[in-house]
């Protein structure tokens, strides 16, 4: 049984438009782009946005990769001075260098992925998957993305800022106590605080709008055990965003008044305890992680099944897979705390639990092996990418069960080991899973294909180039090489030198993307409907390419048999 | 409580107006050895002992040889380097301690858990994983060859096969309860405490140097600063991890180890001896370390604590008992005068309850612990 979607009228400041008489119709540009009610558009938004934030992010971590590539200190007194402060005074040198893991880490984490899998591709396609019109509050909508973006110019504003030895937070984004209290005077630390104070308002916002689109919204047959993959995954997203970022804002709000307002939380002086910033920090921090890779398992589900031109094998499993990932990951946190003295109970039962979290990873890495096995698999550019992701978070996913390992951890902990094991996870799964993504819909969302071609040729130098980026990191940490480091003995050079070259292999694939992007909008030809052909079954395809301003004014109905 | 006389070279890297101030530091004892801990540790060993007894033979083996091996070591080294009187730091053996030029794997271990950990590694993950992901890979390759449009141009229905998705749920879960085993015995083996009248060192985290007090000896404190480049090299020692004043400690017998921070974490790192932990302020951590060699072992601050946070190297120097206690009185120090009693006879002056602290725990046997409450006043 088909309902038909009744808009409400939007209040309309100027004129006689009527908004709704087209479903194409679009509302002037100010009034589109930076009063958005609409659930492409915002995701838009954030895509260009957390591109523009990648680049920075990008860029920032190219600077390290060029200091790093041979010991001693050769660019980061020009980097100083060239950004306002003294390059001639020592420690603001070394205070850069801090400025910029801690600028590399959070941008990445909370205004570069973030926004592009759950602010991107969740606003883009959880609606279009589930059949709805829009999501549950548009409006909403569109103060989490302000909110997001805003926080972004609170954390550059930061870099700014006196920090104590030098411009900007040096905290690492982990923001420790009392390195970040006591050891960081100066409003930078505070910035950055208060950044992610709003990036965390603005997620939360997001996640009840997805919670309640999701729950609310599904078009008619549409039960959740006929939602997409992709939608399941958003859904334990939100959940954990919902659940997490509070916690984190609890923790952060406690290190300002500690800073300002003379509290002590976390100063043993006071009765506080630094490690009680810990526990909160990395009760957030690990779900985090999940939620930035969740998102890529949706995508990479629903590309396998695409190429593959078959349902998803094991559907329920791989759904459950990914709520039990959500579930174990709360339980897991102080796997980050193995070296800050806890009991040896503590350090026995994180281990356990740690481990049991490769359970349902296993799940999620056989299934899409399933799901290929007997199918008719078509080597497009977004399946080249996921292919690419499955196999890079297998070796991302093998160190973790290494280092979850308390008795191992006590020698890897904050090395290089550890900084390999999480770039493979996120900067060569979520990110690979992320331009999966991207090429996947990106014909859907702008109505123009982009070249396979260099889609192609961009995962190849992509794919070379993180892999010499980061698996050499493995070895430097195993030999000793602790993270954060600006500088280091002469025994480290070599795969230091390796992985700077992996950097450059990397940015030219960043490059081709560019390229990509720009003639495919240019000059790129008009995409179908379902330009991806039989093996695309969800409710996006039934749509045009890009879809119309407002779509699903009459709801689609699933009938018993709609493939997943 | 903390009466701290500062020796050697002060902290010239110090910035003035960094210094923190800050209020009486309230100490954290963790009770070491409770009930529990025990209990489980004797199940696991038991599990351990009955399934894995193949796996962990060949360990148990290694680490028994290494203990006997020690003193025989330390005896020879002692032999050959007559104690001339005055403390010359040692030339380290290029290689060991340290890394070592484009190396892929773990650095020479020199302690008995160092030994475990490494074979927990080389022997039982690294193994795992390699298979795993070349079993992964391998389907990846059989399924993008064999099932390809041109090959396979019809795809197959199938969604569900209850039989293999829970093969594939139930063999991780073995799997992980293969690798649970040894990993919560080598938890268990580097929690074991070192014995009462064990060498404490507490170690002091400061932005950006160490100090290192010997409690036990008079209480003095080694402050320790990296060495200029130049220096470290014109010394033979590698930039970058060289430091004028080096943590020195005796060879072949366990050591308790304290580490806390005096201003933010710092984490006290030597990589070659298989040793991490973090510095905290207001919190005293423990932990046992034995170095089965004389030797000079290099490590460096492993918790992010600032600008210089990559210029407060570790060096630790293992030394035979008996130059280890030259040293100790060289700095000023003094030798607890229990420390040379217990080891045959408890001597007259000892009170009877001190003799039976004293008495158990002998250096073969570490786990032996009756008064957990005793061993919180070292600091």
């Amino acid at each position: 049984m088909a309902t038909t979607a009744t808009p409400e009228t939007l209040p309309v400041h100027d004129d006689a438009h009527d908004l709704h008489s087209h479903a194409d119709h679009k509302p002037p540009f100010f009034q589109r782009w930076f009063m958005s009610t609409n659930h492409k558009d915002i995701g838009t938004l954030y895509l260009i946005f957390a591109i523009f934030a990648g680049v920075i992010g990008g860029a920032v971590s190219g600077i390290m990769r060029a200091e790093l590539a041979a010991p001693g200190i050769q660019y980061l007194s020009w980097w100083t001075s060239f950004l306002g402060g003294n390059g001639a005074n020592f420690d603001e040198t070394l205070h850069l260098w801090n400025v910029l893991i801690s600028a590399h880490g959070l941008i990445m984490v909370f205004f570069m992925v973030m926004p592009a899998v759950i602010g991107g591709f969740g606003n883009w396609f959880v609606p279009l998957m589930i059949g709805a019109p829009d999501m549950a509050f548009p409006r909403m909508n569109n103060i989490s993305f302000w909110l997001t973006f805003f926080a972004f110019i609170s954390l550059m504003t930061s870099a700014f800022m006196p920090g104590g030895t030098g411009m900007g937070a040096g905290t690492g984004w982990t923001v420790y106590a009392p390195l970040s209290t006591s050891g960081s005077p100066g409003p930078a630390v505070d910035f950055a605080i208060f950044s992610l104070h709003l990036a965390g308002a603005a997620s939360i916002m997001g996640a009840i709008n997805f919670i309640t689109t999701i729950f609310n919204m599904r078009a008619p047959g549409m039960t959740l055990h006929k939602m997409p993959l992709f939608v399941w995954s958003v859904l334990v997203t939100a959940f954990l965003l919902l659940l997490a970022l509070p916690v984190l804002a609890a923790a952060i709000t406690m290190l300002l008044t500690d800073r300002n307002f003379g509290t002590t939380f976390f100063d043993p002086a006071g009765g506080g305890d630094p490690i009680l910033y810990q526990h909160l920090f990395w009760f957030f921090g690990h779900p985090e992680v999940y939620i930035m890779i969740l998102p890529g398992f949706g995508i990479v589900s629903q590309i396998v099944s695409t190429f593959s031109k078959k349902p998803v094998f094991g559907y329920l499993g791989m759904a459950y897979a990914m709520v039990a990932i959500g579930v174990v990951g709360f339980i897991v946190w102080a796997h980050h705390m193995y070296t800050v003295g806890l009991s040896v109970n503590e350090k026995m039962y994180f281990t356990a639990a740690t481990m049991v979290i490769a359970v349902p990873t296993g799940i999620k890495i056989f299934s899409w092996i399933a799901t290929m096995w007997g199918g008719s698999l078509e080597f497009k550019s977004p399946m080249w990418w996921a292919l690419g992701f499955i196999f890079l978070f297998t070796v991302g996913g093998v160190t973790g069960v290494v280092l979850a390992n308390g008795g191992i951890d006590d020698n890897l902990h904050d090395t290089y080991y550890v900084v390999a094991h999480f770039h493979y996870v996120l900067s060569l799964g979520a990110v690979t899973a992320l331009f999966a993504g991207w090429w996947y819909w990106f014909p859907k969302m702008f109505g123009k294909m982009h070249s396979e071609f260099l889609a192609k040729l961009q995962f190849v130098f992509f794919f070379v180039g993180v892999n010499t980026l980061f698996f050499p990191m493995h070895f430097l940490g195993m030999q000793g090489m602790p993270r954060r480091y600006p500088d280091y003995t002469p025994a480290f050079e070599l795969w230091n030198k390796v992985a700077t070259d992996g950097y450059m292999i990397m940015s030219v694939s960043m490059l081709i993307f560019f390229v990509n992007v720009i003639y495919s909008l240019v000059a790129g030809k008009k995409a179908a409907p379902n330009y991806w052909g039989e093996g695309a079954t969800t409710l996006e395809w039934t749509l045009s390419s890009p879809p119309p301003f407002h779509q699903f004014e009459t709801l689609p109905v699933i009938d018993d048999k709609a493939a997943h | 409580m903390r009466a701290t006389t500062i020796r050697g070279r002060s902290g010239d890297n110090l910035v003035p107006d960094l210094q923190l101030q800050r209020g009486p530091i309230v100490l954290k004892i963790r009770k070491e050895g409770d009930r529990l801990v025990m209990g489980i540790r004797r199940t696991v060993q038991f599990i351990a002992g009955a399934a894995t007894s193949l796996a962990i033979l060949p360990q148990v083996a290694m680490a028994a040889v290494a203990t006997a091996d020690a003193p025989v070591a330390v005896a020879t080294a002692a032999a050959a380097e007559v104690a001339t009187g005055g403390y010359v730091p040692m030339k380290p053996t290029p290689g060991k301690g340290m890394p070592e030029d484009g190396a892929i794997w773990f650095q020479d271990q020199y302690s008995p858990i160092g030994d475990y950990g490494s074979w927990m590694h080389d022997a039982i993950l690294m193994p795992l994983i390699t298979v795993i992901t070349l079993f992964v890979l391998l389907l990846m390759l059989w399924v993008m060859v064999r099932y390809r449009k041109s090959r396979n141009p019809v795809a197959s229905k199938t969604s569900h096969n209850t039989l293999i998705e829970v093969i594939w749920t139930g063999l991780p879960v073995l799997i992980l309860l293969g690798i649970a085993v040894p990993s919560i015995d080598l938890l268990a083996t580097q929690y074991e405490s070192p014995p009462k009248n064990a060498v404490t060192v507490k170690v002091n985290g400061y932005q950006w140097y160490w100090g290192y007090e010997y409690p036990d000896n008079g209480g003095f404190e080694v402050i320790s600063n990296m060495l200029p480049e130049a220096e470290a090299i014109a010394n033979g020692e590698p930039s970058q991890l060289a430091v004028d004043n080096r943590m020195v400690v005796p060879v072949g017998v366990p050591i308790r180890i304290q580490t806390m921070g005096m201003d933010v974490i710092h984490s006290f790192a030597v990589p070659s001896l298989w040793f991490k932990l973090d510095a905290v302020p207001g919190r005293l951590n423990e932990k046992t370390m034995f170095i089965k060699e004389p030797g000079v072992y290099y490590g460096q601050c492993s918790e992010l604590c600032g600008a210089r946070h990559g210029y407060m190297p570790i060096a630790v120097e293992a030394l035979p008992m008996a130059q280890y206690e030259a040293w100790v009185l060289e700095q000023g120090g003094e030798l607890p005068s229990s420390k040379q009693a217990p080891a045959k006879a408890a001597p007259a002056a000892a009170t009877p309850a001190a003799a039976a602290v004293a008495a158990p725990s002998d250096k073969t046997a570490p786990e032996a612990e009756k008064p957990a409450a005793a061993d919180s006043t070292t600091a």
